[in-house]
């Protein structure tokens, strides 16, 4: 539209570095928690942490956490919690390995009604929530006892397994490499340096398009700093991987999903929706938005998603437990708040919510390395929350 | 005869607006005094100046009490010295019995164990006093407005009060609850209780005040004494209303057309007590070009009248006909009425009209979305332009249109709500309170807009309890009271007088 008055409009075009540095520290500090987070357990384990077997299996062990994660966040931001997705993920286990092993179903039709139900499960406690108006704390807590209780009745108290290698590969299997070299995976190179390459072009696309309509932007050596990191990170993670077997396939489901929820959030109207949802409803219903409706689908959604993590899982493991899923919930709740979301609803990012997730991630992965007991990883797991949160609430009053 | 109470050049601003400009108010011992003046006068400012809730050092002026000094650092310490206030919302925990709630923060204990026994018998003397027949552990919920109310003066008895202080008690009460209330008012003076009645409904004034003192624009016009002569209602009139119309309207020529929008028996109730009737068969229509105000008092259903108006959201069992252009549409939802070319901008914009924490922009846009997005997805480029182009048009002052909503000031927050609504083009404007707790000059610029709006053609309908400004604004004005249109002047014809009148006549009955 009309650019002239845009770039009157806007005064200082460019803020000093520390001014930057001090305005958007929630939306980086985060990021370099984690890589501190990392680079301390890279040191204290003598490197272990960062070798390529032990980097793919932290990618297996935390993708159904970040899955989940993603549908907790929009839950979260819309004003609700939701706590019956580690019950939903070991239930969701429970009928593959029902259906699978027991009655022969291929994989392709489990997966389809494995999702199907998942959706179902959240459409009803959905329901629950946005039209009988029945606290989400509340229903989702009844739900985490029924589904638990469900899958105890389905498994009749014993494991179910395994599947059939096919449905393994969900989880265990990696993308087939293109190249012909013994020692490194082309394919995971190739895709990483892709990715890399997308990345700094769309976000130089954008900044060029704020820049022609005068919107303030990072200073521009902070900039080059960001998107040079991310593509030596992307590169350096890609290569690591490509060492050992490649990409696992669970990694590319996940990637696919965290780049359509960042999408969906940050760029679509439903997204938008989300957030002021959240942040008034009262605002948001007198501004035209069907704010239950958008309650229910957003429960619809992380039903979905905890089914696909209940099925990764199942898959990882090769066997449905009574057991499986058991305070899943507590993991994905945490990796919300630890990335920034807000207990009150109305903010909270998709990026936020996949970082959180790996600090809760790497620092299960190194403590374990480091041979620290259950008991106190769960201490300091929970120190560690307490103290995100504690420094975004602080920030924020400032 | 001496004073209980002198309030003397007492000062109090708020940023922005002067509240209360040098108000001198004396309260004699014993006797009932009767507050009274326009919405925004000052009364309940000046109320909570002399009850702690605005403590000692927020105003300049000397409170004396008892022919001493009083510097109040809060409630607490007015409550002490037995000055208690009963607000128009009443302050009883619902679900607690009448004596919990009698003994809120005062509780009959030793040791912190509360002696019920002791606490049921005062509650019951209490409740003898004030007349009322209910158990003491009946649930305050279970009781009825009036009687909520009793259970309030109740619990003011029991701390000792000397200057019970009553901000509109009977403006929810039927007619035999206000005598049994305003009865038992003349019972306490006999006592030598003094009280401050706030009330709207002169002709209980003139029933019980000894004397009155009227307020208007934050400063104190009069004190009349009712015990030399009878005040006549047009006399308190006069002092309420009785300043000079300054250029505080921006000018316009209105060109009016044909008829856009009408309302048919519109009719709305409580959205708890089914069986309350708030709004009561309301007609009313807009045409091109007009501003049209609704005059009330607070509380007249004007709010509620929009609200059930715009996608049913106030009330239930709601009935009645909206017509755009001469044909029915569609407002059970607010996206149908805002498709249907309805905004509405509610009187309380932060609670129903901003997402406070988030950007001017993405306020901006809100309602309507689709205009700054194509298949769902949103254009950064042309919703920034969007923004600043309203930021632009209604001089929404801020660093940028990434600010925060809730770092502007009130003005310009509204502008943000108007430019929301604006954005969604509508034909007809619904404009609740537009211009409360906003500056002056923030108002003229906000005249201004709501001028240029009937200019373009689009049919505003202007809720207002200020009625200077409805008078300096709309072309036609409807009165409101308990719901019902009780009256409609143009604006040649109307006055500040002749709406009062109206409305005071109607309460009557």
């Amino acid at each position: 539209m009309d650019t002239g008055i845009a770039s009157k409009l806007s005064v200082d075009k460019r803020e000093s570095y520390g001014n930057f540095l001090k305005t958007h520290f929630r939306d980086y500090g985060m990021l370099v928690s984690l890589l501190v987070i990392m680079a301390f357990f890279q040191v204290v384990t003598d490197g272990t942490l960062l070798k390529p077997l032990n980097l793919t299996n932290l990618v297996l062990q935390n993708s159904y956490i970040v899955i989940m994660a993603l549908g907790m966040l929009l839950v979260i931001v819309s004003g609700h919690i939701d706590l019956s997705v580690g019950s939903i993920v070991g239930f969701i286990g429970g009928l593959a390995a029902v259906l699978m092993v027991q009655f022969g179903f291929h994989f392709i039709p489990t997966i389809v009604i494995c999702l199907l139900v998942g959706a179902l499960i959240g459409a009803i406690q959905g329901y629950w929530v946005a039209f009988l108006k029945v606290p989400s704390f509340i229903v989702t807590l009844a739900g985490m006892l029924v589904f638990k209780g469900l899958l105890l009745s389905l498994l009749g108290g014993r494991s179910v397994g395994p599947f059939p290698v096919t449905f393994q590969k969900l989880s265990s299997g990696f993308i087939p490499d293109i190249g012909t070299s013994d020692t490194l995976n082309m394919t995971a190179l190739a895709l990483g340096v892709i990715v890399a390459a997308a990345l700094i072009y769309f976000s130089y696309r954008a900044r060029a398009s704020q820049e022609k309509h005068g919107v303030e932007t990072a200073p521009f050596g902070f900039f080059l700093f960001k998107n040079a990191l991310l593509a030596v990170l992307l590169v350096g993670f890609s290569y690591l991987l490509a060492t050992y077997r490649g990409l696992p396939n669970v990694l590319v489901i996940m990637f696919a999903l965290v780049a359509l929820y960042a999408f969906v959030t940050n760029r679509t109207t439903i997204g938008r929706r989300i957030y002021a949802l959240g942040g008034n409803e009262k605002a948001a219903k007198l501004s035209g938005i069907k704010t239950e409706r958008l309650t229910f689908l957003t429960f619809v959604n992380m039903g979905v998603l905890a089914a696909l993590a209940g099925l990764i899982f199942a898959a990882r493991l090769n066997t449905a437990t009574p057991k499986a899923g058991l305070g899943f919930e507590l993991d994905v709740i945490a990796a919300c708040f630890i990335g920034g979301a807000s207990a009150y609803g109305g903010v909270g990012k998709v990026t936020g919510a996949v970082i959180g997730a790996f600090v809760m991630g790497v620092m299960n992965n190194g403590m374990s390395i480091l041979g620290i007991g259950i008991d106190y990883q769960q201490v300091i797991k929970g120190l560690v929350l307490l103290a995100a949160v504690t420094l975004d609430v602080y920030n924020k009053k400032k | 005869m001496t004073a209980i109470l002198e309030m003397r050049g007492i000062t109090k601003t708020f940023p922005g607006v002067n509240a209360l400009d040098n108000v001198n108010l004396t309260v004699e011992a014993g006797e009932i005094h009767a507050l009274v003046g326009e919405n925004g006068a000052g009364k309940s400012t000046l109320m909570k100046v002399l009850s702690g809730v605005y403590p000692y050092g927020t105003y300049s002026g000397d409170i004396i009490f008892e022919e001493e000094e009083r510097r109040f650092k809060g409630i607490a310490d007015s409550e002490k010295l037995g000055i208690i206030i009963i607000h128009q919302e009443l302050a009883l925990v619902p679900l607690l019995s009448i004596a919990e709630n009698i003994f809120l923060g005062n509780e009959q204990a030793t040791y912190g164990i509360i002696e019920w026994s002791l606490a049921f018998a005062r509650t019951k003397e209490l409740l003898k006093r004030v007349g009322l027949k209910e158990s003491p552990d009946t649930l305050v919920t279970n009781l009825g407005v009036g009687k909520q109310q009793l259970v309030e003066i109740a619990k003011a008895l029991s701390k000792r009060v000397k200057l019970l202080i009553l901000d509109e008690p009977t403006a929810s009460l039927n007619e035999k609850d206000s005598d049994a209330l305003l009865e038992l008012l003349l019972q306490f003076k006999a006592h030598g209780i003094a009280s401050i009645l706030i009330s709207h409904k002169l002709n209980e004034i003139s029933k019980v005040a000894d004397s009155i003192t009227v307020l208007r624009d934050g400063s104190t016009v009069e004190t009349l004494d009712c015990r030399k002569e009878a005040i006549s209602e047009d006399r308190i009139i006069r002092g309420m209303v009785g300043r000079a119309m300054e250029d505080r309207y921006p000018k316009r020529e209105s060109h009016v057309g044909e008829t856009i929008f009408a309302v048919e028996n519109w009719s709305a109730y409580h959205p708890i007590h089914a069986d309350r009737k708030v709004v009561k068969d309301v007609n009313l229509h807009i045409r091109k070009g007009e501003i049209v105000g609704i005059a009330g008092l607070m509380g007249a259903g004007r709010t509620e009248f929009a609200m059930s108006l715009f996608g049913r959201t106030y009330g239930q069992h709601i009935t009645g006909r909206a017509m755009l252009h001469g044909k029915d549409i569609d407002v059970s939802t607010v996206s149908g009425a805002v498709a249907n070319g309805i905004a509405y901008v509610t009187e309380d914009r932060k609670t129903y009209g901003l997402v406070l924490e988030e950007t001017i922009v993405k306020n901006v846009t809100l309602a309507h979305l689709s205009g700054v997005s194509t298949n769902m997805i949103i254009d950064d480029m042309r919703e920034l332009a969007v923004a600043n182009d309203y930021r632009g048009r209604l001089r929404i002052r801020s660093a940028n249109v990434y600010q925060q909503a809730v770092n502007l000031s009130g003005g310009n927050q509204q502008k943000v709500v108007l430019s929301k609504w604006l954005f969604a083009s509508p034909e007809i404007l619904i404009l609740d309170e537009p211009t409360r707790g906003i500056d002056v000059g923030a108002k003229y610029e906000i005249y201004t807009i709501i001028n240029s709006l009937a200019d373009a053609g689009k049919g505003v309908l202007l809720i207002s309890s200020e009625m200077p400004e409805l008078l300096g604004m709309c072309d036609r004005i409807y009165v409101m009271n308990e719901g019902a249109i009780i009256g409609e002047f143009p604006a040649a014809e109307a006055s500040q007088e002749k709406i009062m009148h109206a409305i005071v006549k109607s309460g009557r009955r």
